[in-house]
């Protein structure tokens, strides 16, 4: 039965994936002219950055972005809410590798540069804030392998602020456009490339902060939730 | 047969074995490794294409950064689960529980 | 307006800066303002039609628009009803002294704010990120306490939404590639008869949709996070989560489906919901848990809303247009019937400290008004005048009628009688009288007045009917909406 069932899924996928691959040969050969490229290339010059994706992520779609690091929020705090109250740090979890503290020394700050380059980066080539992000977060997460102390990886208020303020601030440019009259999310004529910048560098550490935050959570609470009706 | 073309036809067989993996894996992170198999693949199929009809195409670049973050997410998330899962049922699939829940 | 998308965001911002009693009051100021906004919403494109609104300043397709008809109002007002009804209920349902319960407010509102993303959506992409918002949000909410169970079927039901979003990206992928453009009416505005990638793209993105939907038989991951949530967690994902990738794929259908569809999907699907108002309601009545019975009915009464399929493909406008009406306010009723269901069930649970149904015995000397909220819900379920759901029901027969397809009034009829079966059992088990035990906790009146008032809306639901349809089939004017209305 079980094999029957390998078979058929195995059957179903292949099938599935012919299928696919002759919808891609043919939309790609009718494929209909858009004059989306064109109207991009025309409005780049409003959007206060250079590199194109940067552009279409932070100031064209940036709607999806704001959503996107609502993704991020909801996935880091749902892990902490996972996690025991006191403390995230498990000392069982460290090590105290000799070869990993002396490289460590030398990559945290190296990291760190990186991370500020990437960030910088963003508006004029490939680079921004969650690829920054990630490298903050990749660092964490070595600085707690290695054993060093990081006292503000706690689910308390700081950690909780830390994971909300990207997202905060760039909720409130979104909010601050609209009360001054435009659209939501619109940015002042002239002040994008600035405003731009600062959702970034705020985004980049919130978004360090949440993929260290999911890493490290992990021990499990004492604490019990019973079920509805539990106790029979 | 364009470069790009190539890179969507390679996205479709990405897509074909991830969902086979989602499929037939019982391991909850071998599952989820397949999702993100599947994940990379969609996320070839459209930058890919998208190339195909007129050159580097900002658009879907941007939108396969957004899809990669809301991947990460969801991975993350879901390992966050797969260990306390683990941690308290000592399980590593969903399987072997039968409940009769169909 | 656009304050229906960034309050929600505010408030999750805001509330998780808070403890659970903290942000109880910040959500329920929250929620005020969401309804008040939510109904000028719906009298402003009630009295002036429906717009386009483009956020950031920049129009489709470079820019994302949002799409405000009076469909998309309506359910927008639907979620700030229910969501509001669950929200007044969890404030004082949950227990405030565990430490992870202040999460539930900034999941809550997060959930909120996708769901308004997703009814306003025009962007197929967007639509994609609003899924994802709000499968995390509710995986996020099902999984809170992390107890094995409740991780199990969270990591079920992450598993099935994280596929159905991929093969909806899928599809969204192949449209991109041929059409270059992700806002849903530039498609639909190019797209021609005989497309048959497009088409393979309409399927997956239907079929991923329909495993979000928890359509029969891809319906397993429903019953188990449903069920093991606490109650105003289940009345929201039952009452309005399942119903945002419903709502896309129906957005879909009638932008594209009658190009890109074809009679053997349409009657497909139409069946598969067939199969899931029967097997639903089965399983609902063989179920030894009560809310696991509420989970199984609501896999049955999705299957309904998958009618919208064949009863609109192929078959005259007039009588679209009635199956288009008899769907939404199918959904409509649902979701405040179901939310009144599961909230009366959570009532009853924690009044008899067993979640099981023969457990139920006497219950009724001591919680006559959540049995009597659940069994009018129940009425609107089984389809009974003058209920939301006799009125919607109504409508589908009319159009089934008319379109000859005469089949799916089987299942219509029979799906309402197995409705009948399942509530009628769990009204006997409560009046069984064998039970020794007296020991009944009485919940505070708050709790058994909410799902008392969302029955009566679904019940008074098939009066107003008339007004309510009528805002549906408003004029859509294409107009540059960021003037059209500002709150």
């Amino acid at each position: 039965m079980r094999r029957l069932l390998v078979l058929v899924s195995l059957a179903a996928c292949t099938a599935l994936t012919i299928a696919l691959a002759l919808a891609v040969l043919v939309a790609a050969e009718s494929a209909v002219v858009s004059e989306l490229p064109q109207q991009l290339a025309a409005s780049l010059g409003r959007s206060g950055v250079e590199h194109p994706t940067t552009a279409v992520l932070l100031n064209f779609r940036s709607y999806d972005t704001l959503l996107e690091i609502g993704v991020l929020v909801i996935a880091g705090m749902s892990g902490i809410s996972l996690a025991s109250t006191r403390s995230l740090e498990d000392p069982a979890l460290r090590s105290s590798d000799v070869l990993l503290y002396a490289l460590q020394r030398w990559f945290v700050p190296l990291m760190l540069l990186l991370a500020a380059y990437l960030l910088w980066a963003g508006s004029h080539r490939p680079g921004g804030a969650f690829q920054a992000g990630a490298v903050l977060a990749a660092t964490g997460v070595l600085m707690r392998l290695g054993g060093l102390p990081m006292a503000f990886i706690r689910p308390g208020v700081l950690l909780r602020l830390g994971l909300v303020l990207g997202f905060a601030v760039f909720l409130l440019v979104a909010i601050a456009s609209a009360l001054a009259g435009e659209a939501f999310l619109a940015y002042p004529p002239g002040m994008a490339g600035g405003l731009i910048l600062a959702i970034e560098t705020v985004l980049t550490l919130s978004i360090g902060m949440i993929l260290l935050a999911l890493f490290v959570a992990a021990p499990v609470s004492a604490e019990h939730e019973p079920e509805e009706g539990g106790g029979s | 047969m364009s470069p790009d073309l190539l890179y969507a036809l390679a996205g479709v067989g990405l897509c074909g074995i991830g969902l086979a993996g989602f499929l037939l894996l019982d391991h909850l992170l071998r599952r989820l490794l397949a999702f993100n198999l599947l994940g990379s693949g969609v996320f070839l199929v459209l930058v890919g294409l998208a190339q195909h009809r007129g050159g580097p195409d900002p658009v879907p670049q941007a939108l396969v950064l957004t899809g990669i973050v809301v991947a990460i997410a969801a991975t993350a998330l879901a390992i966050v689960l797969i260990r306390r899962y683990f941690h308290l049922t000592g399980r590593t699939s969903l399987a072997d529980a039968g409940d009769g829940q169909s | 307006m656009a304050g229906l998308l960034f309050t929600p965001l505010a408030w999750a911002a805001l509330s998780l800066l808070l403890d659970f009693r903290r942000g109880r009051w910040l959500s329920w100021l929250g929620m005020l303002i969401q309804v008040l906004v939510s109904l000028s919403l719906w009298f402003a494109v009630a009295g002036g039609g429906g717009f386009f609104y483009a956020l950031a300043g920049w129009e489709a397709p470079l820019g994302i628009a949002l799409r405000v008809d009076g469909l998309a109002v309506s359910f927008v007002l639907l979620t700030a009803a229910v969501a509001t009804a669950c929200g007044v209920h969890a404030g004082v349902y949950l227990d405030p002294g565990k430490s992870w319960q202040r999460y539930f407010w900034p999941l809550f509102w997060f959930l909120w704010a996708g769901l308004n993303g997703v009814w306003l959506g025009a962007d197929l992409f967007n639509l994609y990120v609003g899924l994802e918002l709000i499968s995390l949000a509710a995986v996020g909410l099902v999984a809170l306490g992390g107890e094995a169970a409740a991780l199990r079927a969270a990591l079920r039901y992450l598993f099935a939404a994280l596929l159905g979003s991929l093969a909806y990206l899928l599809g969204v992928a192949l449209l991109y590639g041929q059409f270059g453009t992700l806002s849903l009416t530039g498609i639909a505005g190019v797209v021609g008869a005989t497309e048959p990638a497009a088409a393979l793209a309409l399927l997956l993105m239907l079929a991923g949709l329909a495993l979000k939907t928890a359509l029969f038989p891809l319906h397993g991951w429903l019953p188990p996070a449903h069920g093991i949530a606490k109650s105003p967690v289940s009345a929201l994902l039952s009452g309005l989560v399942v119903k945002a990738s419903f709502y896309i794929a129906a957005r879909l259908w009638l932008e594209l489906g009658d190009r890109l569809g074809s009679q053997l999907l349409a009657q497909g699907l139409g069946a598969l919901g067939a199969a899931a108002v029967l097997w639903g309601s089965w399983r609902a009545f063989r179920q030894p848990y009560l809310k696991q019975v509420v989970a199984y009915s609501s896999v049955a009464q999705i299957g309904y809303l998958f009618l919208l399929f064949p009863l609109t493909y192929a078959v005259a406008e007039p009588v679209s247009r009635l199956a288009q009406q008899g769907i939404t306010l199918q959904v409509i009723s649902h979701a405040l019937a179901k939310a009144a269901m599961f909230l009366a069930a959570g009532n009853l649970i924690l009044s008899v400290r067993s979640k099981r149904v023969d457990a139920l015995g006497g219950v009724s000397h001591f919680l006559p008004f959540s049995l009597f909220s659940f069994g009018l819900a129940g009425v609107s379920l089984m389809g009974m005048p003058p209920t939301g759901g006799f009125a919607a029901k109504w409508l589908l027969l009319q159009a089934s009628l008319a379109s000859g397809q005469w089949w799916w009034i089987a299942v219509l009829l029979l799906g309402g009688v197995l409705a009948a079966a399942y509530v009628f059992r769990i009204y006997r088990a409560s009046f069984l009288e064998d039970s020794v035990s007296d020991d009944f906790y009485h919940p505070p009146k708050t709790l058994e007045a909410i799902p008392m008032i969302l029955a009566l809306l679904a019940l008074g639901l098939g009066l107003v009917a008339e007004p309510v349809l009528s805002v549906l089939a408003l004029p859509f004017e294409v107009a540059a909406g960021v003037t059209a209305v500002q709150p």
